[in-house]
């Protein structure tokens, strides 16, 4: 009956795809674990607590919060938008990927200026309707949906491979704390530097992708070429 | 103060006690500050959380490990029950922030980008490590923060965090908690068992295959629970250490290129909702799922990148 100490696992996977509270799920888990496993409540309540303070680096978030909200109160994300907002007369494929690649540089270091809600909706999305605008367009509602999708796809992917270059991300640390017990001792540094590949190549792909699919999309419902439209772009700036 | 004193012990390993009772302090106010907030409706509830927390961040390594466990499921408690909130806190007025921004301006970014040089710095320093460089700079952030603005006094700092963190709640614990779920599947054998079941149909021996299902595993996993956190807890015990590591696979390679490969799926699910479904709500848009079909090409191209480069790399 060796196999009932899965039960854990069991109740992890099925309770994150119920969407059931995550934090029940996972005290459940490790409850049904240690009492399958032999572990008995003592058992349990010893390796909680020493894995627990073993792991405590998972949250150095804690201490980044003390100037995260005090950088925003002095102007982080204004800051920001003035940095993107000089990509004058550049398309709206070419906004979101530059955005892909100012979130990354960013990312690694920790630095967010607030996602879909905070920075995307406010600032990326009326630059890429402005930029349409601006080569002599009507916005397109289909087409306007598009670069919605694609502007928090490169939210997202910027995002998640750019935290990874951070050297104190909560992911790596975590990444280092399983393999501890299982007996591998890995650095948090050399963790970041295997990643700086993965990172550039996941903005870069994106960031082209974006591009390519605006082109076509804009030569679709606007007859544009992509130089035509840097061309008006050029021209309204010349005015 | 034998800890301190004690010259086999790493300096940076010292400094990470001192900022651990820092963060117990942060997390300590946080509980506190809610339990004085009458607009709070769970005001027991969130300060037994935040405050057992900080106790077991500041004091756990002087603390018996049963006791820990013990004040940790205490803590988690009110977690589970809803009963942790957040009150009414000051968030900054708009023309404040304006008023900030046109006397700092893009200066601002040095102490946004402090903390990151300081983790990079104190990783390249042996003795101190990335944890307490990261930690020095946020210090040396809130310096720079406090000499571009002398408005922002300790107080603004610390009611601020509190601010962020009683907003991110209990849920900003999952890492940790999943950490120690890792801990408990090694303790109980989890591990031996998966890699006993699996070893019947995965060629043991063949590091190929391992890296291929270990990675393909992280993603779909993560697609099914929609937390990449989550499936590495579950997919390194029971994968990725038996049928990868064990043969001698770079560890730190396979390790963090998983927990990305995870991310590859989270892309591709509605169930990592605030990633996915939330932003198609705030951005008005039609297609619930227009979000994640931008990011399916994305998605695929970065999982062979990683496959391969795993496969390069061990």
């Amino acid at each position: 009956m060796e196999y009932l100490v899965l039960l854990g696992i069991a109740v992890v996977i099925v309770g994150f795809a119920l969407r059931l509270d995550a934090i029940l799920i996972v005290f459940l888990a490790a409850v049904v674990t240690a009492l399958l496993g032999d572990l008995g409540i003592d058992g349990f309540l010893t390796t909680l607590g020493e894995s627990f303070v073993s792991n405590r680096s998972v949250t150095l978030f804690i201490i980044i919060l003390l100037v995260t909200g005090t950088l925003e109160r002095n102007g982080l994300k204004q800051a920001a938008a003035e940095l993107i907002g000089r990509a004058k007369g550049a398309t709206p494929g070419i906004i979101i990927a530059l955005y892909g690649v100012m979130r990354l540089v960013f990312a690694a270091f920790n630095v967010s200026f607030g996602g879909v809600a905070g920075f995307v909706r406010p600032i990326i999305m009326p630059m890429a309707v402005g930029a349409i605008e601006a080569a002599g367009h009507k916005p397109d509602e289909d087409y306007v949906e598009q670069l919605k999708g694609m502007a928090s796809g490169m939210e997202n992917v910027a995002w998640f491979f750019g935290q990874v270059l951070f050297v104190g991300t909560s992911g790596a640390i975590l990444v280092k704390t399983t393999l501890a017990p299982l007996g591998y001792d890995v650095d948090l540094l050399q963790l970041a530097l295997i990643e700086i590949p993965v990172a550039l190549i996941a903005v870069g792909v994106t960031a082209a992708y974006y591009i390519v699919k605006d082109n076509g999309l804009r030569r679709r419902y606007y007859g544009d070429s992509p130089a035509a439209a840097a061309s008006v772009a050029v021209a309204k700036e010349g005015e | 103060m034998a800890f301190f004193m004690d010259p086999d012990i790493l300096l940076g390993d010292k400094l990470m006690e001192v900022f651990y009772m820092f963060m117990g302090f942060m997390s300590v106010y946080a509980g506190v500050r809610n339990l004085r907030d009458k607009s709070n409706p769970s005001r027991w509830g969130t300060f037994v959380f935040w405050t057992l927390l900080g106790v077991v961040l500041a004091f756990g390594r002087w603390i018996p490990a049963m006791i820990d466990g013990v004040l940790i499921v205490v803590m988690v408690l009110p977690a589970i029950f809803r009963r942790v909130a957040k009150g009414s806190s000051a968030e900054p007025g708009e023309a404040e922030v304006e008023a900030n921004f046109r006397r700092i301006g893009s200066k601002v970014f040095v102490p946004a980008l402090a903390i990151g040089v300081f983790a990079i710095a104190g990783a390249l320093i042996p003795s101190v490590g990335a944890l307490a460089g990261c930690c020095i700079g946020v210090f040396v952030s809130a310096l720079i923060l406090w000499a571009l603005n002398h408005a922002n006094r300790p107080m603004v700092f610390l009611d601020d965090s509190e601010r962020l963190l009683s907003a991110m709640g209990p849920l900003s614990m999952l890492p940790m908690l999943l950490a120690s779920l890792g801990a408990i599947f090694d303790a109980a054998g989890v591990g031996d068992v998966i890699a006993g079941i699996v070893g019947g149909i995965i060629p043991q021996g063949n590091l190929t295959v391992g890296i291929i299902v270990f990675a393909l595993g992280m993603m779909l996993f993560t697609m099914i629970m929609g937390n990449a956190f989550a499936a590495i807890t579950v997919m390194t015990v029971g994968i990725g250490a038996p049928f990868v590591l064990s043969q001698g696979a770079n560890p730190a390679v396979v390790g963090i290129l998983a927990l990305t490969c995870g991310y590859c799926g989270t892309l591709l699910t509605p169930m990592a909702a605030n990633f996915n479904i939330v932003p198609v709500a705030m951005l008005e848009m039609k297609d619930r799922m227009g979000v994640i079909k931008n990011q399916v090409l994305p998605a695929l191209v970065m999982i062979v990148v990683q496959i391969v480069y795993m496969l390069v790399a061990c």
